[in-house]
């Protein structure tokens, strides 16, 4: 039994939510993210918001998959501002919907002054409705400084209980500063550009089991929904026990999850639509 | 966690084991990438930031103090502190374009 806390599903195959849930996913959450192209209008939105907190929690429970969702603009799209505030004036609508745990994923794409900004704002959307917040953090060479842009914007701000921030993608040279904030910490296991499972083992076996967990950010890229089994899979070969693998793939997420009244890993009767 | 912070469970041995011909595949492919830039016609550019970044982070890899991973990628990562003022496009390069 596992939680897969990071997963784009909206991208992925109804193929896709038999295989997890044969696999052991209990529950999912979805942030909302870049479609791979910019949306034309804010009404795109609206309608992808719908999809998040309408369509796709019916499609997860007809396979027994409790589905959750995060609302933002994903920061590949706040680089013009006028464009992200109309955007981010839908999100407090969307934040009281019954599947929605908070605002995300959130944070930098390039670290532009305009995406830092659509950032703070969205922190303050967060702080007003007291809402859980899931941060995406930058990708490759803009990672680091990404990281630490975030982590100081955060501090700025100072509205929010780090211990209600997930600080995502993190990788070897960003994990420690993300728990040192006393933020959670989550692995995103893919094939080339993030962690691949053994180095997010070693990352565990480094920094210990608290207040972080391993998710696979499936999306339409190069991704695979099934990276937190196989990660599994391979704890038990790197010869960790049951409790640690378990605490990793479903008491850390659930623990931070539930922090949302709207988190549970019992799925809703399945419904025709 | 069950295991000491800083050990994993298995022995050197073990390990050496489970991973070995994974490693062997991963190190086999970086040194056909270069020798394929090797015999692939030249162009008007002498070198390329992002092979000099792999071939920084593989002196890195054969050194002998800890963190290997960490201080490669710290190696590529963008060293400036201040957001920049436009985003040049969605995608990032991989390491780190020097000024």
């Amino acid at each position: 039994m596992y939680i897969d806390p990071h997963i784009h599903m909206v991208s992925r195959t109804t193929d896709d939510y038999a295989r997890m849930a044969a696999a052991g996913c209990v529950a999912v959450t979805e942030p909302a993210f870049w479609a791979g192209f910019d949306r034309s209008s804010a009404a795109g939105f609206q309608d992808y918001f719908r999809q998040l907190t309408e369509s796709e929690p019916r499609r997860a429970a007809a396979y027994g998959i409790a589905h959750h969702a995060w609302i933002c603009i994903n920061p590949k799209e706040a680089e013009d501002h006028g464009f992200a505030r109309e955007v981010m004036s839908m999100i407090p609508a969307f934040l009281s919907r019954p599947n929605v745990l908070g605002v995300g994923e959130i944070g930098l794409n390039r670290n532009s002054k305009t995406e830092l900004a659509v950032f703070e704002e969205h922190l303050e959307i967060a702080a007003q409705h007291n809402s859980l917040v899931l941060i995406h953090t930058p990708h490759l060479e803009d990672k680091l400084k990404g990281t630490r842009l975030i982590l100081d914007a955060i501090a700025a701000h100072g509205k929010i209980n780090p211990a209600r921030i997930l600080v995502d993608h993190v990788e070897e040279h960003t994990v420690r500063m993300v728990l040192d904030r006393g933020m959670w910490a989550g692995m995103t296991l893919y094939p080339d550009t993030k962690c691949t499972a053994a180095r997010a083992i070693d990352i565990m076996e480094m920094h210990g089991t608290e207040r972080i967990w391993i998710n696979s950010a499936g999306d339409w890229g190069h991704s695979d929904p099934l990276a937190v089994p196989k990660a599994v899979v391979s704890m038990r070969a790197r010869g960790h026990t049951a409790a640690d693998i378990h605490k990793i793939s479903f008491d850390n997420p659930r623990a931070f999850l539930s922090q949302s009244g709207n988190f549970s890993v019992n799925a809703p009767r399945p419904t025709i639509s | 966690m069950t295991t000491p912070i800083g050990k994993p469970p298995l022995d050197r041995k073990t390990l050496i084991d489970l991973g070995f011909i994974e490693a062997r595949a991963k190190v086999l492919d970086v040194a056909a990438f270069l020798d394929r830039l090797d015999r692939a016609p030249a162009t008007d550019v002498m070198t390329d930031f992002r092979v000099d970044a792999i071939r920084a982070a593989l002196v890195i890899a054969l050194d002998a103090s800890p963190a290997r991973a960490e201080r490669i990628l710290n190696s590529w990562s963008d060293p400036s502190t201040q957001p920049i003022a436009h985003a040049d496009g969605k995608a990032a390069r991989g390491a780190h374009l020097p000024r």
